[in-house]
């Protein structure tokens, strides 16, 4: 047990190190994929709260991407609020708005609520495009960059910045998400996703856990699209269409949906495979998407994370089954 | 005195009426059974007593009136309810079940001495403390959801059908734990059970549901022993 614990710490040292040092040895455009994909992971890293956690499905996190995007835009734009506090403000405005689509979801489950969630991805562009005055319409609005501090001018790229920037909040995300899933409310997301009514039983009171669990993820959906909006320097509302919302669950699934490596492993896929898979046909990506979720789905419900530690601890897996069988 | 009361109580799916006016006295430190055939309301009745369903009229407890209250309030009062079929969470393990069970119970050091109290009682817990839940037998599960509804150190117990689907033998060792367990402990029981004989056996007081209403009360022994009443409301 403790040897794992030391090996969870070797792994976390050894990929903030490839974090630090990776800009170093990659051409600028990559530092740039790099920050989408933390990005990704930190949306995603909200799927797993909300889905792998606590058992809700969203077919509309691209939602509130755009959401933290536009809140972003709007308040650098128009209000010439800075980035420092843009982002944070993005998250609560986001998080208030998942708390609202908590408070909805708890009348509908399974099928119900992930046609209402698709619904709401399926409006999301249209209805931004609707409040021009705030939305810039179809045109969308530009993000300003994000330039690196004083001292640090001229020796990093504002890409390389934001690539930094990206990874330390995704980094504080983490870790913030896995003490809070590793104690009482972590327990208790859980247990309502296996057995609610026994989750009742012992004091549990679903409806609030499921609420902020919705407000919770899309605050971290809100934080991902914020990043997303600065890296491109620009928001509109076709970015955020049902696709990147599938793209997100996709993701979740394929990375592993209940693990936070998981979430990592999913940014890496949102990011890159379909810069992989255009290559053979514009159409493709959507194509694998669809296959690779299905084919998951049936053969590695727990995703790359999950498949990846059971090749790790083939003894203790071993070990366990014994221990079932028996 | 009365510890758990139902007075006149109505409780509703939707458009109909599935109780219609119940009186049931559940006394401090007695076993009671809900008897009655399937659809007679007996698991309605534990779900109207602890605020899983609407009702009307009055459910008391401590002379408190708690009907009304969402189900999670009423358990922090000290009333657990093991739910029909496997109350477990699959995916925990077993002593995160059991720890789960303590939710209520901050304090680290009294959840412990539940735990260890409990083991006590089921003593098969200690080996299979790290495996999941969802990996046990039916009989262990149904054990392991009693033992953990009594980790919140309950007044009151209230179990429905802990019998379903289960092998004769697990189910005598259920009911013996359970009467261990008022015994010992002084935990008030209200079971519901299809298992008449079983369950007359274990209770002081037994009711007999017919389509939502009592159909017939009193103390278990002169209900099991009166052969006439037997066969026309529990059929054996």
């Amino acid at each position: 047990m403790s040897g794992m614990r030391v090996n969870k710490y070797w792994s976390v040292a050894v990929l903030a190190l490839l974090v630090l040092v990776l800009p170093r040895f990659v051409p600028s455009y990559a530092a740039f994929e790099l920050t989408f994909v933390g990005a990704y992971a930190i949306g995603i890293l909200g799927l797993v709260i909300l889905t792998g956690t606590n058992g809700q499905i969203s077919l509309g996190h691209g939602a509130f991407f755009g959401i933290g995007g536009y809140a972003v835009a709007i308040l650098a734009q128009k209000l010439g609020v800075p980035f420092w506090a843009s982002v944070p403000l993005a998250a609560i405005v986001s998080g208030i708005l998942g708390l609202g689509l908590g408070l909805v979801a708890l009348r509908l489950e399974g099928v119900y609520l992930a046609l209402a969630t698709f619904a709401l991805a399926v409006a999301t562009p249209s209805t931004l495009k609707h409040f021009k005055s705030l939305t810039g319409g179809s045109q969308g609005l530009a993000v300003p960059s994000l330039s690196p501090p004083g001292p640090l001018h001229g020796v990093i790229t504002s890409e390389q910045w934001l690539y930094y920037v990206t990874w330390v909040i995704a980094g504080a995300l983490f870790l913030l998400t896995s003490i809070a899933l590793g104690g009482r409310l972590g327990r208790a997301l859980r247990a309502i996703r296996d057995n609610e009514v026994a989750a009742i039983s012992f004091g549990v009171n679903p409806q609030r856990y499921k609420t902020f669990a919705f407000g919770w993820s899309a605050a971290y959906a809100g934080i991902a699209g914020a990043i997303v909006a600065i890296a491109t320097g620009f928001v509109s509302p076709d970015t955020y269409t049902v696709a990147l919302s599938l793209a997100l669950v996709t993701g979740a699934v394929l990375g592993g949906i209940d693990t936070l490596w998981g979430a990592l492993l999913g940014g890496v896929i949102v990011e890159f495979l379909p810069l992989l898979v255009q290559k053979i046909n514009p159409a493709a990506p959507s194509v694998v998407y669809g296959i690779a979720l299905v084919l998951f789905m049936i053969f590695l419900p727990g995703g790359i994370a999950r498949s990846i530690q059971a090749v790790i601890h083939p003894l203790r897996l071993r070990r366990e089954i014994h221990h079932a069988r028996s | 005195m009365a510890l758990l009361e139902a007075r006149k109580l109505y409780a509703r799916y939707g458009e109909s009426d599935v109780l219609h006016g119940i009186d049931l006295e559940v006394a401090q430190g007695s076993i009671v059974a809900l008897l009655g055939a399937n659809g007679s309301g007996k698991t309605t009745t534990l779900r109207a007593l602890t605020g899983g369903v609407r009702t009307s009229g009055n459910v008391l407890f401590d002379d408190r009136e708690i009907a009304g209250l969402p189900p999670e309030a009423v358990a922090r009062l000290g009333i657990a309810h093991v739910p029909e079929g496997r109350g477990t969470l699959g995916s925990f393990t077993v002593r995160e079940n059991l720890s789960m069970g303590a939710y209520t119970i901050k304090d680290g050091k009294r959840s412990k001495a539940r735990y260890e109290k409990l083991v006590g009682y089921f003593p098969w817990l200690v080996d299979r403390r790290e495996q999941p839940a969802g990996l046990l037998s039916g009989g262990e599960q149904q054990m392991l959801a009693i033992a953990r509804a009594l980790m919140m150190e309950p007044r009151v117990i209230l179990l429905d059908e802990p019998s379903l689907g289960l092998a004769p033998i697990i189910v005598k060792r259920i009911f013996e734990i359970l009467r261990t367990i008022n015994r010992e402990d002084g935990v008030t029981i209200v079971i519901a059970e299809q298992d008449a004989a079983a369950a007359l056996a274990l209770a002081d007081t037994a009711y007999v549901l017919e389509v939502g209403r009592v159909a017939i009360s009193g103390p278990s022994a002169d209900l099991a022993g009166n052969e006439q009443l037997r066969k026309s409301y529990l059929g054996y």
